[in-house]
């Protein structure tokens, strides 16, 4: 019961657009400024959105859907980032039924592990599965997940203005 | 069983998704090789993502270009006289520079046709500009706003005047996908400037394109200019490709290192790029009237050209008595004369008396000329009566043979130097 009550509620328009700004962003902007893809926006969005709606199979299923859609834009195949999305997606909407995820430590906490999950889960596949030498320095990932982190917070802030207010 | 897929209905999605997706993936990698286009349904899923994300791309491109261009039109129009005149000027003189230079690289080149090695030129190229990037850091893609519509192709080479920047992957209608040379699956054959030494260039994880795999060598410097090598049978050879950064071992593979490149091309701020449509082996028709027009302002200008100062230092035949012969009626061209000596010995052409003058066992002094040795005849004459009164100056000793002789003969004219000081080695004797 006490799930479907903190169930967060949004507008269609905003559901559908905001995860295509943020791949638009994410594609246009490195253009002016080449480090901006160090920030995985996507990514923050499938997080907000999954634990906003405290619904796994919701959080998997929009995490497949962006994740494909970035993977269209790289030289990769699709498929790599679509199945570490579905995997952030799930857990970020399991996490959701369970804690608070309003304060904004907590979002900066959830924030920096799911995106170091996320890149876990991609170099897994790339390694293991697609056999592709991807060469990984720890410590670029880590300052990846700690600014993902930082901007996170200020994101989610801005997605809490389009909430459905009850 | 019911209980059990309300119970774990989540997990089982997840399951399930990800089943697809990796099926998904086992079906794309099943390509013939790494480098071999997407299947259909791939491709037409990065078609859809493309065609979403491309129009708004370019329309915030041509906004942004249209705000751009009207503030630099307008910046432009207050120097353009001045800037103008100083284009002219440059123009003038690169044309003077480039004829001079043509001239080598026409000899190059025909040297290279001896060989019978293939020159490709650049024939032809279609400007287009930046519209995107992939956005994600593990793969440095660009998208650019021009497609098969174009004439564009995959594989094709991708530059800009200062360097390459990659090669074009997947080419849809209006828009082409940029595989840029610091992403980790590119791959390009470069040549380091100096050292000559090969190697594949590809990304590192930082998004730094560098040499891999190279034997560590000492010569290797940063500040050393990295060209292309032709040998990918993509970018034509003789490209910039930038300048050694810095060199690293390779843990993953010792004693091997990687050689860090620092771009010509700046990779990460791109707005105008040039795909090279076609390569040849004829210079293409602009370029060609182009040297011919430096050519001629050259021969106007006076200007001495590269091969006509390698003329000039070069034994050759006298233009003259070359027409004089060319005029005669046997018509047998003239043997060629060769150039003085700096050091006569008696080796020199002319130094030699006729076989009859000769006596056997008597040494031969030669007699040069003073035309060879750059001496007066009244000199030498004087440096003859001296060496024969037997006052030999320390610096008129007689040489010693560079190896001993087995027996010196000893009816020598004792007049073992040349009558400029020039030593002449001792003869062995022929011996018994």
């Amino acid at each position: 019961m006490r799930r479907e009550l903190d169930v967060q509620r949004y507008p269609w328009i905003a559901v559908l657009l905001a995860p295509l700004v943020a791949v638009f962003l994410q594609a246009y902007i490195p253009r002016f400024v080449p480090r901006f893809d160090i920030i995985d926006l996507p990514l923050l969005v499938i997080i907000y959105f999954s634990v906003g709606w405290r619904n796994p199979i919701a959080g998997t299923l929009g995490g497949a859907l962006i994740g494909l859609m970035q993977d269209a834009l790289t030289s990769r195949p699709l498929g790599v980032n679509g199945i570490s999305n579905s995997i952030i997606g799930f857990l970020a909407g399991s996490l959701g039924v369970k804690i608070d995820v309003e304060n904004p430590g907590t979002r900066l906490l959830m924030n920096f592990a799911f995106t170091l999950l996320n890149t876990v889960v991609y170099l897994f596949i790339v390694h293991r599965l697609l056999a592709i030498d991807l060469r990984t320095n720890w410590l670029h990932e880590v300052i990846k997940a700690v600014i993902n982190a930082i901007v996170g917070v200020f994101v989610f802030d801005i997605l809490d203005r389009v909430r459905v207010r009850e | 069983m019911e209980s059990f897929l309300t119970r774990y209905k989540n997990l089982l999605f997840l399951v399930l998704v990800l089943a697809l997706q990796i099926a998904g993936l086992a079906v794309q990698i099943r390509r013939p090789s790494p480098g071999a286009p997407d299947g259909h349904s791939v491709r037409l899923i990065r078609r859809w993502a493309v065609a979403l994300i491309s129009p708004p791309e370019e329309a915030l491109h041509g906004g942004g270009s249209g705000i751009r261009d009207l503030w630099a039109n307008y910046l432009d129009l207050r120097h353009v006289r001045q800037q103008n005149q100083d284009l002219r000027e440059r123009v003038s003189r690169m044309q003077l520079e480039q004829a001079s230079l043509m001239e080598d690289a026409r000899q190059g080149q025909r040297l290279q046709q001896l060989l019978a090695f293939r020159e490709h030129y650049i024939y032809s190229t279609v400007p287009a500009q930046v519209i995107g990037t992939s956005g994600a850091d593990q793969s440095q893609v660009l998208y650019i706003d021009k497609g098969s519509k174009d004439g564009l192709k995959p594989d094709m080479p991708v530059i800009t005047p200062d360097g390459i920047v990659g090669k074009l992957k997947d080419v849809f209608p209006h828009t082409a996908q940029v595989l840029e040379i610091s992403d980790q699956s590119s791959g390009a054959g470069v040549l380091l400037e100096t050292t000559r030494l090969r190697g594949v260039l590809k990304g590192n994880a930082f998004g730094q394109p560098q040499i891999v795999n190279l034997l560590p060598d000492e010569r290797v410097k940063p500040g050393e200019h990295v060209v292309t090598s032709g040998g990918d049978q993509i970018f034509p050879r003789g490209l910039p490709v930038g300048v050694v950064d810095h060199v690293v071992d390779d843990a993953q593979n010792p004693p091997y290192v990687d050689v860090v490149i620092k771009p010509a091309a700046n990779l990460g701020r791109l707005g105008e790029v040039l795909v090279i449509t076609k390569l040849s082996d004829q210079m293409p028709p602009q370029e060609r009237k182009d040297i011919a027009e430096s050519a001629a302002s050259l021969k106007d200008a006076g200007v001495q050209r590269a091969a006509d100062i390698l003329d000039q230092r070069l034994p050759s035949v006298d233009p003259t008595t070359q027409a004089a012969d060319a005029a005669s009626p046997d018509g047998i061209p003239p043997l060629v004369k060769a150039p003085l000596p700096l050091h006569a010995d008696r080796y020199t052409p002319d130094a030699t008396p006729p076989a009859q003058d000769l006596v056997p066992g008597r040494r031969f002094t030669p007699d040069l000329p003073a035309s060879l040795t750059g001496t007066s005849p009244a000199a030498a004459k004087a440096a003859q009566r001296k060496t024969a009164a037997g006052g030999a100056s320390p610096a008129t000793k007689p040489a010693r043979p560079l190896r001993a002789p087995a027996r010196v003969a000893p009816e020598t004219s004792g007049n073992s130097e040349s009558a400029a000081g020039v030593s002449v080695p001792a003869p062995a004797s022929p011996g018994p």
